[in-house]
């Protein structure tokens, strides 16, 4: 895993949550909002023992934690009633949590000096269209961009740092399409396929996301002339600290990266 | 205080694509957005055009992007909108321009029309002796819809309706989401059958743009996922969307996690396409130099997972909410 791989040289140390359970990503909450909070809560609850933040690599799960925190941090009665069914379960969650997803971290914790440090293989003359996925941007007042607008430009500065140049598109903040792939297929891919095409249309030759849904997303969009890989924020960071493609699993890719990457010589 | 606005035009009658222009403009630091652009009309260009009436964000008229995101300009503070003492102007998404920032909504009041947005009693109860019951709690939830103002803010920015204008849209499913819970309706069952064939609930990605732009807090998005439990509840589930969710859901229930090996082919219901790579690795813990602490040595995390859908399941019989 490209996370495990480059958390080392970021000064984290990964713990994992045993017996956390998945975040619901937005489908549980829209089942059952009630039963998905408390879900979470017991997550957050899990880490707030430990005394350690959550780190997400996900904005879809980033969102929900974010959601989830937003409401049980704001609102006494329902932390209440969600502390109830987990209490005997041994959980109470304080109110204490705090989860953020890896591009915030990287920029407000670590910082973009210290990363710079850690580059070794600059990313030079790579053009990067930079994709953030619905959750980690809206509801603006929930996911923090209200108090924080300057995180609407973390993932270019982030490009920028590991030597390569971020390309603009109309897309970067919309929806991938995802979550409709089963339900309408056509719109799904037609969304995916929109930001693709304009990124690839302005020179990227790759697009980085931190949302790991639009990857999946991404290789179903089937169009020749539309060849843009797609890479997870932490491959994006493990080539630039120096792992070779095959570590980071950039060998797998169905839309491969490797083409752009032995253009520019970056290949090892 | 001196501003700039900057305004796409566009007159469709006599231009062949439109333009930015620049005004620049010294307002009182409390104007609005709308003020700003009144003074632009009433001193330097009466060709600019925009709509409005109120003034006073009710009648949801002066719908506009905003820097790029659709809003009220009669509701946006000129300062908090100026990025350099700019701000930039466009008409709404998803509906044609009809000059400058005045769209054509017809697109929009289709889709409304489409759900039938009245009330429609049983014809058995029509009259002054029937009486209809409601609780406060149920008009405190409705009335987050019942103060839409119609802007079209929503609609603008949704990211579906952007790629098939077939969707009915934010609005016209919130509206649907009232009108299902009204106890004056009695076209419940139907309207959620119509809400849950192609273009209603279930297109919609849950992207959070109506959410996010909408200036009532309608939350249109809420309003359609309480659709969708309503619609499964209903037991209308012939849908690659509810087989979606109940797919999602039995698998967080059974295993604690996503099982991606079931859920794709369990929500197409036939057709198993590619496994998705990588979710399940979505959460990580971060820490700063401590060991883990031996919290849980024997895994509980499933038979606790389950204990919370049980409890939740229970609970649901007697009265629906967490
Ligand atoms: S959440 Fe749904 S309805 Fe709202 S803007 Fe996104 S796709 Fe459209
Ligand atoms: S839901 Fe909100 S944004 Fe949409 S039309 Fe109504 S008031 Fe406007
Ligand atoms: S002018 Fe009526 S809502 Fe803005």
């Amino acid at each position: 895993m490209a996370m495990e791989k480059i958390a080392g040289k970021l000064g984290l140390e990964l713990v994992g949550l045993e017996g956390a359970a998945c975040t619901g990503a937005g489908v549980l909450q829209e089942r059952d909002p009630g039963l998905a909070d408390t879900l979470n809560a017991r997550t957050l609850a899990m880490a707030e023992r430990l005394g350690l933040p959550v780190l997400t690599i996900c904005s879809t799960c980033q969102g929900v934690f974010s959601g989830t925190l937003y409401r049980l941090n704001r609102d006494p009665v329902w932390r209440a009633r969600i502390n109830e069914k987990l209490a005997d379960l041994g959980y109470t969650y304080k109110g204490t949590a705090r989860a953020a997803h890896l591009l915030w971290v990287l920029v407000e914790d670590i910082g973009l000096d210290r990363l710079r440090e850690l580059v070794v293989r600059p990313l030079r003359g790579l053009k990067v269209a930079a994709f953030y996925g619905c959750y980690i941007l809206r509801p603006s007042w929930v996911v923090g961009t209200d108090e924080k607008p300057e995180r609407l430009k973390y993932l270019e500065k982030v490009v920028r740092v590991l030597g390569a140049e971020p390309v603009e598109f109309p897309g970067e903040y919309k929806c991938c399409g995802f979550p409709i792939l089963t339900t309408n297929r056509r719109n799904s891919l037609m969304m995916a396929g929109t930001h693709l095409t304009d990124a690839r249309r302005r020179g990227a030759d790759l697009m980085v996301t931190p949302c790991p849904l639009y990857q999946p997303e991404a290789v179903k969009y089937r169009d020749p002339n539309v060849r843009l890989p797609v890479l997870h924020l932490p491959q994006l960071l493990g080539l630039a600290f120096g792992f070779s493609p095959k570590e980071l699993r950039l060998d797998r890719h169905v839309v491969s990266v490797l083409p752009a990457l032995e253009r520019l010589s970056l290949k090892v | 205080m001196l501003v700039t606005l900057r305004v796409r035009r566009f007159n469709p009658e006599t231009d062949l694509e439109p333009r930015f222009q620049e005004y620049t403009v010294d307002v009182p630091e409390h104007f609005t957005v709308l003020d700003a652009l009144i003074t632009i009309r009433e001193r330097i260009d009466g060709t600019l055009a925009f709509r409005y009436s109120c003034r006073m964000a009710i009648c949801g008229a002066c719908g506009m992007r905003i820097n790029g995101l659709a809003g009220l300009a009669c509701k946006t503070a000129l300062r908090s909108a100026l990025n350099d003492g700019t701000v930039t102007l466009e008409p709404m998404g998803n509906m044609p321009v009809a000059k400058d920032l005045v769209v054509n909504m017809e697109p929009f009041w289709h889709h409304l029309r489409t759900v039938r947005p009245y009330i429609e009693p049983h014809p058995a109860r029509i009259g002054p002796q029937n009486e209809y019951r409601i609780s406060p709690e149920l008009v405190d939830e409705l009335s987050e819809v019942v103060r839409c103002i119609m802007c079209g803010a929503c609609f603008s920015d949704c990211t579906v309706d952007e790629i098939d204008i077939n969707f009915l849209g934010p609005a016209a499913l919130a509206r649907a989401g009232w009108l299902v819970r009204d106890p004056r309706d009695s076209r419940a069952a139907d309207r959620l059958r119509e809400l849950s064939k192609p273009h209603g609930i279930w297109d919609c990605t849950r992207c959070f743009f109506c959410v996010q732009v909408c200036p009532k807090d309608v939350k249109p998005m809420e309003q359609i996922l309480r659709l969708r439990r309503l619609a499964v509840e209903a037991g209308i589930t012939d849908n690659n969307g509810a087989r979606h969710t109940q797919a999602f859901v039995d698998s967080v229930k059974e295993t604690g996690w996503l099982d991606e090996f079931t859920l794709v082919p369990k929500s197409w219901g036939w057709n198993p396409v590619a496994l998705l790579p990588e979710l399940p690795t979505a959460v990580r813990m971060l820490v700063r130099k401590r060991a883990p602490s031996p919290v849980h040595p024997r895994q509980p995390g499933v038979d606790e997972v389950r204990n919370l859908f049980e409890k939740t399941e229970r609970k649901r019989s007697v009265k629906d909410d967490a």
